[in-house]
């Protein structure tokens, strides 16, 4: 029961009060303007670079998107502890940790998805680019995926955060190594054998072709395999992100470096 | 010469610090390369060749010039008011507007050490030559353009002395920027009513006047074009700074919004 408590409701107070993006102040021009700005950017660049498929970028660009809170809101959740100097009260504290960072990362999945919704609907209502409605429950679905896949990957991050005090540098570098391998804006069939390689190892590559897939027609069921393979690496990032949690907090406790990082 | 002493001794002093900084000197150089990479991606998927492929190239490698001067700029003021020293800025006797220009310009310069990764990186990683036809002009275009995006930078820099958040201001006008000033894309290609805010941001100039030297065109009257909207935020940063500055110490708010 303290743990399903630690969950539900720590994991929420700690998103409120560690994630100060929730002030209208920053969340309108980060989480509303900016996928929408993306977008217009690349559709406009890919019509320029005689690729005239805006469904393609609209999809990518609305997608991606979803990482942004899923990474920095789960860098904070150690970055910004740090900050407000209650990391070696939390440490301290005798919580199981699995819940404790997991509860963490529920609201961070809820905003990640909700962004990306916000940015394929309006997006799609702005470029007037057509997706049926019949395929947005998919759509949804494989956005979730995305949110979960790329909270793992977060919560990775979250867990470097004990080693590096930049983590809003290090959420910016993978969001961008992100934007270039995970299909977003060139299909990752078109990039170099060594870069898809890489990208079937990232959350949202699979989880942007699935939405590929589903907006062009795709059953549920035709994509259920590439959905589990993007929760699978979420579930297994997520998994390094608890492990490295528990050594550097070892670590951190042997060495009495919890604030020297 | 007392005030190009002070410009160029606090620009220096500006650029040594932020070089030393992973989010002002890395990530400037990291960020826009991330864009630059997917862009050259594009156009080669694109089957993009010669002067079409030059274009981009140019495009996206000015992208970080002003991608280093956006969000930094827009919170440039917010940081001196957190290490304490916005107080000893506005004590100053120096005009304030004049203490910013040196502050932006050091982002606008780490800005053109991204230009020049960027350019490199599309010659080593992408193949693609860049045969600059009037060097001169191409290197006096990137001068006026890091200049000019300065300019914009303290611009925005006074705008935001009153808004907490501002770094999200500045993130959100990074892309619309790239965008409207022509970077990628033609400003002809956007739609008519975006055009009027494209003529009056000085990147639109510079860029098109770098772009113009590259292809053997005369940059010159689009570098004009700059100067002279660089100048006139100028102008305007110094009204609205002491303005600014006039309200603050009237409601002594220096230190509180």
């Amino acid at each position: 029961m303290n743990s399903l408590r630690i969950f539900f409701i720590g994991g929420l107070t700690s998103y409120r009060a560690l994630f100060h993006w929730l002030s209208p102040w920053i969340l309108v021009p980060t989480f509303l303007l900016t996928p929408l700005f993306q977008i217009f950017l690349f559709v406009y660049i890919g019509r320029t670079a005689g690729i005239s498929d805006d469904r393609f970028f609209l999809i990518g660009n609305a997608v991606v998107n979803a990482a942004v809170p899923c990474l920095f809101a789960m860098g904070n959740t150690i970055g910004g502890e740090r900050n407000t100097g209650t990391l070696p009260l939390l440490i301290a504290s005798p919580a199981k940790r699995v819940p404790l960072f997991l509860g963490r990362a529920l609201p961070v999945i809820v905003n990640g998805f909700l962004v990306a919704v916000f940015a394929l609907i309006t997006g799609s209502l702005l470029l007037r680019v057509d997706i049926p409605p019949a395929t947005w429950g998919g759509i949804a679905v494989a956005i979730a995926a995305c949110s979960i896949s790329c909270t793992g990957l977060g919560l990775l991050g979250a867990a470097v955060a004990l080693r590096v005090r930049e983590t809003a540098v290090m959420s910016n570098i993978v969001l961008g190594i992100l934007i270039v391998f995970a299909g977003v804006n060139v299909p990752v069939g078109a990039m170099p054998g060594w870069m898809q390689v890489v990208a079937g190892w990232l959350p949202m590559t699979h989880g942007i072709r699935a939405t590929h897939d589903l907006a062009a027609g795709a059953a549920l069921t035709d994509v259920a395999g590439t959905l589990l393979a993007e929760l699978g690496l979420g579930a297994l990032y997520a998994g390094l992100g608890l492990a490295l949690l528990r050594w550097f907090e070892y670590e951190s406790r042997a060495r009495a470096t919890l604030d020297t990082a | 010469m007392r005030t190009l002493r002070l410009v160029g001794v606090a620009w220096w002093l500006q650029l040594k610090m932020r070089s030393r900084s992973a989010f002002d000197g890395l990530l400037s150089l990291l960020y826009p390369g991330f864009f630059a990479t997917t862009i050259f991606m594009m156009f080669k998927q694109g089957d993009a060749a010669g002067p079409a492929l030059l274009s981009a190239a140019v495009g996206s490698s000015a992208m970080g010039i002003w991608s280093a001067v956006s969000t930094t700029a827009a919170f440039a003021l917010q940081m001196e008011r957190r290490q304490g020293t916005l107080e000893l800025l506005v004590l100053a006797p120096q005009p304030f507007a004049l203490l910013l220009v040196p502050l932006t310009l050091s982002m606008a310069t780490i800005g053109a050490y991204s230009m020049i990764a960027t350019l490199l990186w599309g010659r080593l990683a992408f193949g693609i030559h860049l045969t600059i036809a009037d060097p001169l002009g191409f290197l006096v275009a990137v001068v006026v353009t890091v200049f000019a995006i300065g300019m914009l930078g303290m611009l925005i820099a006074i705008s935001s002395i009153r808004y907490r958040f501002a770094w999200a201001l500045g993130s959100a006008i990074e892309m619309p920027v790239w965008l409207i000033c022509g970077f990628l894309v033609a400003v002809s290609d956007l739609p008519a009513w975006v055009r009027p805010l494209s003529a009056v941001l000085s990147p639109t100039w510079g860029v098109a006047a770098m772009r113009a030297a590259a292809n053997g065109q005369s940059p010159w009257a689009d570098l004009g074009w700059c100067v002279l909207t660089a100048a006139s935020y100028g102008l305007v940063a110094m009204f609205v700074s002491r303005w600014m500055v006039h309200s603050a110490r009237a409601h002594a708010t220096l230190a509180l919004s």
